[in-house]
């Protein structure tokens, strides 16, 4: 049946010319066999398909491949670069940290030497204080060492001299004849003995 | 065997082949090699579609890519990665033209997949044209190249020296099926595909299975949605395979 149909569409094909659309397409518009193998559509693919495949190399290897491959070597080049100046800042930080750190030893070691000197020059001071207290009271000692000295003198003279006038009343009490000089003699003849 | 499904009365109406026919753009008169058929609009809609993508998508040129300028370098990185990793690096300088293949070999695949559309990769005139280039392609790069040093693709040195020959027979054999193999597998994929939905369309005319049927339609078309995918990445690898052999014919 389908040998007779495409023997009728081709005398009716040659005969008309362009009535039916070949001889692969029943009269109804179904198709005869595998339309994949009509002959008669092979050469309009194989033409439509070679312009088609020089269109899309043309697009492709003049625009969209040179734009996409430039686009995706920046975006590469843009990490890369990134991704250094991100480690060239790790490095700066790093050392940021350590200049931190030294600062903070350098701080510390100063404050521990003003401590000392602090210390030192307070030590110094109460040294001199103490040294000059102890001059003062030296001093002071020695002052009174001598008051006391001038009092216990003055004290002896006093005892001689009450001595001497009551020996002398003494004597002038019992009738004597008291010379003065001589009274004083035996008085200070008595205090030494 | 369309034509018997067809007619006698019966409520299914099977035209499972159909869908293939080369049809005239404007009027009914005969295919002539330049007219402007189904073929050249469907064609013209994938290059209408890599232009979309390819161009208007990436016209930004972002650091930071739009959602369609990234999907573009993905399938550049991917093509370019398959190349690299499968041929070598002195098979970058033909990515355009792998690129090319895979780009009308998937928009084709998925732009066949609409409703009521042409697939021009059904047709095994259009993959024999790509798998017979692809091969001559191969071939004269694989001499030019290599001079007569390229014969030494079917003539295994670590085989024993009896071996050789009849190795040597069956390489060469095998090498010239590679077209065909190459050609026949996506047409053969593509048409099956697309018939089965069909078939089962055919089906959905009958009340009683039509939820069975239109489930099979919705299984068949996600397989099939693989399937497009995954065509036009078995092309393009068994491309990149092809080239390696023709850069590289020592084993």
């Amino acid at each position: 049946m389908a040998t007779e149909t495409t023997a009728a569409d081709a005398a009716n094909g040659a005969a008309h010319g362009a009535v039916e659309a070949g001889t692969c397409v029943g009269a109804n518009g179904s198709a005869i066999g595998m339309p994949q193998l009509c002959a008669d559509w092979i050469p309009n693919q194989i033409f439509w398909l070679v312009v088609t495949l020089g269109v899309i190399f043309f697009v492709l290897s003049r625009i969209a491949l040179p734009r996409i491959g430039a686009v995706l070597a920046e975006r590469q080049g843009t990490i890369s670069n990134d991704i250094a100046t991100a480690e060239e800042l790790k490095l700066k930080a790093v050392a940021a940290e350590r200049a931190y750190d030294e600062a903070l030893a350098k701080a510390r070691a100063d404050a521990n030497k003003i401590v000392a000197e602090a210390k030192a020059d307070i030590q110094k001071e109460l040294d001199a204080a103490l040294a000059k207290a102890d001059a003062e009271i030296a001093v002071k000692a020695a002052e009174s060492e001598k008051r006391i000295a001038e009092i216990s003198a003055g004290a002896m003279e006093a005892v001689a001299q009450v001595a001497k006038d009551t020996a002398g009343e003494l004597v002038l009490a019992l009738g004597g004849n008291a010379d003065a000089t001589a009274v004083a003699e035996a008085v200070s003849a008595r205090l030494k003995g | 065997m369309a034509q018997e499904a067809h007619g006698e009365g019966s409520a299914l109406v099977f035209h499972p082949l159909d869908q293939f026919i080369v049809k005239p753009l404007f009027g009914d008169g005969p295919v002539m090699w330049y007219t402007p058929t189904n073929v050249t609009l469907w064609m013209a809609i994938a290059v209408l579609g890599i232009v979309a993508l390819f161009v208007y998508g990436t016209r930004g040129r972002a650091i930071i890519p739009t959602r369609a300028q990234s999907v573009a370098e993905v399938f550049y990185g991917f093509v370019y990665k398959m190349i690299e990793d499968v041929t070598g690096h002195d098979g970058v300088k033909y990515f355009p033209y792998i690129m090319t293949l895979f780009l009308f070999i998937l928009f084709s695949n998925y732009f066949g997949l609409l409703p009521m559309a042409f697939t021009p990769t059904s047709h095994i005139a259009v993959t024999a044209i790509l798998g017979f280039g692809v091969f001559i392609a191969v071939t004269l790069l694989g001499f030019v190249k290599n001079g007569p040093a390229f014969l030494g693709l079917f003539w295994m040195k670590d085989a024993p020296a009896v071996l050789r020959p009849v190795i040597a027979i069956i390489e060469v054999i095998s090498y010239f099926v590679r077209p065909v193999s190459h050609s026949i597998r996506l047409a053969g994929n593509i048409m099956a595909g697309h018939a089965v939905i069909k078939v089962f369309a055919g089906f959905a005319a009958i009340a009683a299975i039509a939820p069975v049927s239109i489930a099979a339609i919705v299984a068949i078309y996600g397989l099939e949605v693989l399937v497009a995918f995954i065509q036009a990445y078995v092309f393009t690898i068994l491309t990149c395979v092809y080239l390696k052999d023709a850069l590289h014919p020592h084993h």
